[in-house]
């Protein structure tokens, strides 16, 4: 099988990237999903919010994939479900595996990684404690109720205030559970400002800060779980333990892009977002191979996702059609005092004159200025009233008035 | 004269709202014109869009998501989960096709959040 591109995951990144890339002519598109339907991530997420920049107004999750789908499905852009690619080659070569196809070689000019993001667990965070039936992370938690029909639990101990961890605390109340308590190990909340609001002021649920779960009771149903304030390492204080008596704990505590397939590829992943190095057209360190959305980098608004799936899409339209420049002067940027990391890494100027950085800050500061670089010369410089860690930042640079000479370095930093 | 603060949910910039009440109310902090819209609101009749799902019959999905058409008053909330954890719906379904109208008489429809195919 022989295709110009083929995209990795059908949420979301990768349906904006292949629309864009068909919009951009390019006619040989094959889009690989693994669940059974279109949509990722965003059939489950029923709450409303979605689409406040891409099409003014709050869409639910489902509403905002049905969009995409529609727009896939008129643009006759060939997709297939229930299947999952096992293997990419960094010479374009995808081996995928499903029931009706069995074992195949798909060989394409260009691929698109839009695989996504996965939740951390139990695992990751090692809390000790009996192995009970009764902990979830909230995705799947979210999944049960919202798609398969079942709930979770009665009485709910919420760990991480990350947004599905909020939206969970929100949606479990209105189904008739009790939420007990939303635990956060950090000083602040890593959701949304508005989630806090409208997901547990709403329903006067408490938001312990600098607090964990230490122990998780019950032997083969949760049956109670002990929290305890930590010390500025994240060491529990003794003394300060609370049990807390439930029969559920979810864990919202942080996502992991996935990429397993991008590595097998010999796609070079950057520790700071756990995603691979990209340039200013999203294309990853392997020419033709190109990367969008969670599996860059976690986003806190699906729109930004798609924004990054067209730059995704259009610019491997372009690769296809042999104009994606690769001479001329590229610049690396560089997340300063204050940022966590920046996205894109690399930027070729020839490519775009305007390039919109996505980069998150890594505490919460208040009364300070968002500074771009350009080695020693500061180029913009934007007043903030408060940032957080829990909503990703954007800086548009127009390159196009710049004297960029080649190495240069564009660094982000936050000035208090 | 009195003060609330508020923190306005219309978008993710979650602004600080402060409301002031004298003779009139006031509001400060808000970035755009929702937050004032936003705040009277609030301290009037809270409202939200209500999202949840109903039970899907003739379908390979057992629920279908489904959100209130506009804002119903905060709360009703619970009334209204109440209401819709009765209702069936048989696909197929159309987004956006309306599944109860003018719920608990708010003037407000149920609508469907996705379309959902029937069995085959």
């Amino acid at each position: 099988m022989q295709y110009d591109l083929v995209v990795i995951g059908g949420g979301p990144a990768g349906l904006a990237a292949a629309i864009e890339a068909k919009e951009n002519g390019i006619d040989k598109i094959l889009l690989i999903e693994r669940d059974r339907e279109l949509g990722g991530i965003l059939q489950q997420c029923i709450h409303n919010g979605f689409g406040l920049h891409i099409f003014k107004q709050q869409l639910t999750g489902p509403e905002y994939a049905e969009r995409f789908i529609n727009i896939l499905k008129e643009k006759n852009i060939e997709y297939i479900t229930n299947t999952m690619v096992l293997d990419i080659t960094d010479k374009k070569e995808v081996y995928i595996l499903n029931e009706k196809l069995g074992y195949k070689k798909i060989n394409a000019k260009a691929v698109i990684l839009a695989m996504g993001c996965r939740e951390r667990t139990r695992g990751a965070i090692s809390i000790p404690g009996f192995r009970p039936s009764g902990i979830f992370t909230a995705g799947t938690a979210q999944r049960f109720l919202n798609i398969e029909g079942y709930m979770v639990g009665k009485k709910v101990v919420i760990l991480g205030s990350g947004d599905i961890g909020l939206i969970m605390a929100r949606r479990l109340t209105l189904e008739g559970a009790k939420v007990i308590a939303v635990v956060e190990i950090m000083p602040y909340s890593t959701g949304l400002t508005r989630n806090i609001v409208q997901c547990l002021k709403d329903f006067n649920i408490p938001l312990l800060f600098e607090h964990t779960v230490i122990d998780i009771k019950g032997k083969s149903r949760v049956e109670g779980v002990v929290v305890a304030k930590v010390d500025e390492n994240k060491n529990p204080i003794k003394g300060t333990e609370i049990y807390y008596e439930c029969d559920t704990l979810l864990l919202s505590v942080g996502l992991i892009p996935e990429n397993e397939l991008s590595k097998k590829a010999g796609v070079i992943i950057d520790k700071r977002t756990s995603g691979p190095f990209v340039t200013e057209s999203m294309e990853t360190n392997i020419e033709g191979i190109f990367a969008c959305g969670n599996v860059v980098h976690v986003h806190d608004l699906v729109d930004y996702v798609t924004l990054e799936a067209k730059r995704a899409g259009k610019a491997a339209a372009k690769y296809i059609k042999g104009t994606l420049r690769r001479d001329g002067v590229k610049i690396i940027t560089i997340n300063g005092k204050g940022i966590r990391y920046v996205v894109p890494q690399i930027i070729n100027i020839n490519n775009s004159k305007e390039v919109t950085l996505f980069f998150r800050v890594d505490n919460i500061y208040k009364d300070c200025k968002l500074e771009v670089r350009l080695n020693e010369k500061v180029i913009k410089s934007i007043k903030k009233d408060k940032v957080t860690p829990g909503e990703m930042e954007t800086i548009n640079i127009d390159f196009s008035k710049l004297d960029i000479k080649q190495d240069d370095k564009l660094f982000v930093e936050v000035k208090e | 004269m009195e003060k609330i603060n508020l923190i306005c949910i219309e978008c993710p910039m979650g602004c600080n709202l402060e409301v002031i009440k004298h003779k009139d109310i006031e509001v400060k902090g808000n970035k755009c014109k929702r937050g004032k819209d936003y705040a009277l609101k609030e301290i009037e009749n809270p409202k939200r869009v209500l999202t949840t799902t109903v039970i899907l019959k003739n379908s390979y999905l057992k629920r279908l998501p489904v959100r209130s058409e506009g804002e119903i008053p905060k709360s009703l909330l619970f009334e209204c989960i109440d209401y819709l954890n009765k209702i069936e719906v048989e696909a197929p379904v159309k987004m956006g096709q309306v599944i109860v109208e003018n719920i608990l008489n708010t003037g407000i429809n149920i609508i469907a959040s996705r379309s959902a195919e029937k069995l085959p």
